[in-house]
């Protein structure tokens, strides 16, 4: 599976993120360009919750329509998994249903140390997906 | 006739509402779908008796959630 490739840039703003709303699970969207990470749209999670996150569909147009006019496409949609480890939940995979995009799951298992992992979710399962961190 | 769904011009058949428009594009779950039509967010009651016209544009997107749960 074609790795992803998420700028360090981009990695700290999604630690941050997390680490500002925790116990509250962050979520947001990844876009970019193939299968590299340029920008990162941070969502409200509306269900304002320590295990379980749903974005607002309004704020989900609307960025949709932001992604597409600068070119960019939804490469995934991420989440923070404020006490748990990176690995997709059961909710996860039930309510992977947008097709076509990545689930990136941010851990602050070690509050000091997030990390993120990637994965495939859809009718043939879950599978991982390489996350290369690059600088720039 | 022709709408622009999700930014793309798509030509489909006349007389569709919604609802049939989502079956028309596999959406596995409509229940799970959120509708914009010309930039107004559907309520999910209306997908049926929605009529859709000529040039409309409309976009759908699956609800985003999911959660870590209690470990």
């Amino acid at each position: 599976m074609t790795p992803i490739e998420l700028p360090l840039f981009v990695f700290e703003q999604m630690a941050d993120q997390a680490r500002a709303i925790a116990p509250v699970e962050a979520c947001g969207i990844l876009a970019g360009v193939d299968r590299r990470v340029t920008r990162l749209y941070e969502m409200t999670n509306v269900d304002n919750s320590s295990d379980h996150f749903m974005m607002n569909p309004a704020e989900q147009f609307s960025v949709i329509k932001l992604i597409r006019a600068a070119g960019l496409k939804m490469i995934a949609v991420y989440h923070s998994h404020p006490a748990t480890p990176a690995r997709p939940s059961e909710e996860d995979i039930r309510l992977a249903l947008q097709p076509d995009v990545a689930w990136v799951i941010l851990s602050l298992e070690r509050p000091d140390e997030p990390y993120a992992r990637a994965f495939s979710i859809d009718g043939d399962g879950v599978a991982e997906i390489p996350l290369t961190i690059v600088k720039g | 006739m022709k709408l622009i769904i999700n930014g793309e011009e798509v030509s489909i058949k006349d007389g569709l509402n919604v609802n049939q428009l989502l079956v028309e594009h596999n959406v596995k779950m409509p229940e799970m779908v959120s509708v914009e039509l010309n930039g107004q967010i559907l309520r999910r009651h209306v997908y049926e008796t929605t009529q859709l016209n000529e040039g409309d544009k409309v976009e759908f997107l699956y609800f985003m959630g999911g959660g870590g749960g209690a470990e």
